[in-house]
């Protein structure tokens, strides 16, 4: 097939990388680690695409973010704007607005930057939900990967705190509305709420350092944090391997997939620039956070359809669909704004953070698993998870209600109480909803009218017949004995396929205590 | 299984010829094959398609020069963004999809578990700094190092305390004095004439324009009554058709400037949260989060028919907190 000078310039070519490789291994010692790094094998499914999504759309905050760093001016100061946008023109405005102004009209790109930079905030928590969402109704969060499960949940806190003092350093109006309610929830907490209250903002509402303290926060303690802890989230994830569904050919002990060089490298590239053209796309294309249009930041100013981004809507949500308690007594006070904006986030989050062992007592299931459930094969969790979401979904929808209300020509009062029984209502209804459609999900691939019986007869490289598929196809309930453990290897005749397990049972555990290796098995991983 | 083992590539031949496999993958698997390895016209019409599409991102890019040279334009920088990233993606997914190695392999999931025996040579490890250090039940660990650890570490954090001045009363009073004229944003003091009946205007402390706590609205009720608090008989001034009232404009919920109003039903409305006020019962939540009214600001008239203010607020105006008296 190829000439002789074609053979002779791939000879060359190899020398030419073995040299550079030498260098390099001489001083580190890396080639074996870079071996098995490229040799690395992930599982392919378009699921296990988006905390991909998650982490370059990080990588592009941070480019955008360091340019706008460049220009915006983190002050409390009051100027008198004289800028290129002359409808503001000798307004009275903080510094924080007017570089904000100022970067958006007068600076190359910089409009592009910014509304790139605030789209990809948006699409970096949808991402990080959705991927969370995936890990949930998946297991994927089980044994060994609980930890894992906390740094997640971990880095979806910081990212939202980190999006909504993005949101507010701008110091226009509406994020200054949202900056009220902050100080408001702060100052309601017991004991030294109003004390924490004045140390942060520097004082009394509005303050007079807040905005330099927040974009301290914002451009360098949240990024820290995030771009830490997302590091630990891959190292783990590289020294655990990645989960699979289950399927055929698919085990507990194997793993199934393509490698990292090249092809997956590049693939993850080419993403990487999909990710790039839809966020520069939509920041030059897309208005987004018109701040010119809200107007700077004034006290006794608000104006109707405050919203905060998506991913803070759910508290803003729960502040208006709670009711108008507050608890008096022995003279002190617990204020409203305490349990929507406080008590609530902190049950919702430490529950989610207790999800890996409040499931490992729901199934009894103390095990390692690289198999990942179907949610239908879990109903009580898959139930609990859309109950969840109907929940989140009804507190972000409480968050718009004068826009919903001014849309539907309904006053705002009546959804505020349809939103309020939804709360309670929806979460419930879905449960059961769910559940249902779990359970009939799993009838149905069982039923042996809709599935071929027999499965399909295939030839090996070696001659062997085996069949695939059938009744019990992508299932994977059947492929924990060690028979299966060995199929991999030695591909197994025909009729060893086991029975479709319609039972809530879960695989059972390998190696719960961590102690002997199964056969196969003889060596540790090369990557330590 | 059999269709991951692609048994007419082996790597007997090939570019796979002789490569030691990784240990975790079973023989027989080659992933050196590609969908185009076996057409190079079609690799190399595809290879040209692939140099056109990133020709497009130079072109882009010199576009996007001659934008920034031209002083920019946001929606032109867009599209040569994305159609730049776009076909610089499309290139790079058609290169890895067709000529690029990637077949799906199968490999032994390496336990990444010790064996028991290092897990217990581990702990040897460890208890030969452990028990000394916590031998006679800790002392210098329990009971020296974690206490000291205390106290050295409040110490540490003592200066954050700069941060912020103590809150001392700052949330009980506002900047409203005995005497204070009313002004509107732009400085006027407003006169028992300024407002007409149904009407309504933000006001302000003379002398503290835009100050954020001090921040009220004046509503005109005319001859409306009023069912005023218990305390709060005599806040308003009436004279002649007008009745005046007002209130502090920050939400007693969120804090919130409480900035809409409802003239039929005599209603201030927050829009964060929705809180509502009814005017005529002296600002009593009747609706949303609000769990108390908006304080009343005493009112009086100086000569000259002046609106000013009595007193300060009677009550801490805005949220809730933890020392707020209650009532």
């Amino acid at each position: 097939m190829s000439t002789v000078a074609e053979r002779s310039a791939a000879r060359k070519r190899a020398q030419q990388q073995q040299k550079a490789l030498d260098w390099v291994d001489d001083r580190f010692g890396s080639s074996s680690w870079l071996r098995s790094a490229m040799d690395k094998i992930f599982p392919d499914h378009w699921s296990f695409m988006v905390g991909e999504i998650a982490m370059y759309t990080f990588v592009i905050l941070i480019a955008t973010g360091i340019y706008l760093a460049l220009f915006y001016k983190a002050s409390d100061a009051i100027v008198i704007y004289h800028g290129v946008y002359k409808p503001l023109d000798g307004q009275a405005m903080t510094e924080a607005y007017a570089s904000t102004i100022n970067l958006s009209f007068s600076v190359r790109a910089g409009l592009v930057m910014r509304q790139a930079h605030h789209w990809a905030a948006l699409i970096f928590l949808a991402a990080i939900t959705f991927h969370m969402c995936r890990v949930f109704f998946t297991g994927a969060f089980r044994r060994p990967r609980e930890v894992n499960w906390i740094i997640g949940v971990t880095l979806l806190t910081l990212a939202m705190l980190e999006g909504f003092s993005g949101y507010s350093l701008p110091d226009d109006l509406l994020s200054g509305s949202g900056l009220r309610v902050v100080f408001s929830i702060v100052q309601s907490i017991p004991f030294v709420g109003v004390w924490l209250a004045f140390t942060i903002w520097g004082g009394n509402f509005p303050g007079t350092e807040f905005f330099g303290r927040l974009f301290v926060i914002h451009e360098f303690l949240f990024p820290l944090l995030l771009a830490g802890l997302l590091g630990g989230h891959l190292a783990i994830l590289w020294r655990q391997t990645h989960t699979d569904f289950p399927g055929p050919g698919k085990t507990e002990r194997n793993i199934v997939g393509s490698r990292l060089w090249p092809q997956y490298t590049v693939k993850s590239t080419a993403l990487l620039m999909f990710i790039a053209a839809v966020i520069f796309g939509l920041g030059g294309l897309v208005q987004i956070n018109p701040i010119w249009i809200y107007g700077p930041y004034q006290a006794a100013r608000a104006s109707a359809g405050t919203q905060p981004d998506w991913y803070v809507g759910w508290l803003d949500g729960a502040l208006r669909l709670w009711p108008h308690w507050e608890f008096r007594s022995f003279g002190h006070e617990l204020a409203n704004p305490f349990f929507p904006g406080l008590l609530l986030p902190g049950i919702v989050f430490t529950v989610i953070y207790a999800w890996p062992w409040i499931d490992k007592r729901i199934y009894s299931d103390y095990g390692h698993h690289n198999l990942l459930d179907r949610p239908r094969d879990k109903p009580l969790r898959t139930a609990i998870g859309v109950a969840a979401l109907i929940f989140f979904t009804d507190l972000t929808l409480a968050s718009a209600t004068d826009v919903i209300g001014t849309g539907l020509h309904i006053s705002f009062e009546l959804l505020i109480e349809i939103l309020q029984y939804g709360s309670f209502i929806g979460p419930i209804i879905g449960f059961f909803v769910a559940y249902e459609v779990c359970v009939l999900l799993q009838q149905q691939v069982a039923h042996p009218i809709q599935r071929p019986v027999g499965g399909i007869i295939m030839r090996d490289a070696r001659g062997g017949f085996h069949t695939v598929g059938g009744a019990h196809e992508g299932n994977g309930h059947e492929a924990h004995d060690v028979e299966h453990e060995e199929a991999v290897l030695e591909p197994v005749g025909a009729g060893a396929s086991g029975r479709p397990s319609a039972d809530e049972d879960d695989p059972p555990a390998i190696n719960p205590d961590g102690g002997a290796t199964l056969p196969g098995d003889d060596g540790h991983p090369s990557e330590t | 299984m059999p269709e991951i083992i692609t048994g007419t590539h082996g790597p007997e031949e090939g570019a796979g010829a002789g490569t030691p496999w990784p240990d975790d993958v079973p023989p027989n698997q080659d992933d050196t094959w590609y969908p185009l390895r076996d057409d190079p016209w079609r690799a190399a019409r595809l290879e040209y398609f692939i140099a056109a599409l990133w020709g497009v991102t130079g072109i882009c890019g010199i576009g996007l020069m001659v934008v920034y040279w031209t002083g920019g334009q946001a929606q032109l920088e867009g599209w040569l963004l994305l159609a730049a990233f776009g076909c610089l993606g499309v290139g790079l997914l058609l290169w890895a999809r067709q000529l690029l190695p990637g077949h799906e392999v199968t490999a032994i999931r390496h336990q990444h578990i010790s064996e028991p025996e290092v897990r217990a040579a581990v702990v040897d490890s460890l208890s030969r700094g452990a028990e000394p250090m916590l031998s006679r039940r800790g002392f210098l660990v329990k009971k020296v190092l974690v206490p000291v650890g205390g106290i050295f570490g409040i110490a540490a954090l003592w200066p954050l305390a700069s941060m912020g001045p103590r809150p001392g009363n700052a949330l009980y009073h506002t900047k409203w004095y005995p005497g204070a004229r009313l002004v509107t944003e732009d400085g006027r003091a407003l006169t028992v004439d300024d407002v007409m009946v149904d009407g309504l205007m933000t006001v302000w402390p003379e002398g503290y324009i835009d100050n954020p706590q001090s921040a009220a609205v004046l509503v005109n009720i005319g001859g409306q009554p009023l069912q005023a608090r218990p305390g709060q008989a005599g806040f308003e001034v009436i004279s002649g058709a007008n009745g005046l009232v007002a209130f502090s404009k920050v939400c007693t919920h969120a804090g919130c400037a409480v900035s809409l109003f409802n003239v039929l039903s005599m209603q201030l409305i927050c829009p964060c949260h929705q809180s509502t006020f009814n005017i005529l019962q002296d600002c009593k939540p009747v609706f949303g989060p609000a769990s108390r009214p908006l304080p009343q600001l005493p009112l009086g008239v100086a000569p000259g028919g002046y609106l000013i203010a009595r007193s300060d607020f009677i009550e801490p105006i805005g949220p809730g907190f933890w020392n707020r008296s209650g009532d």
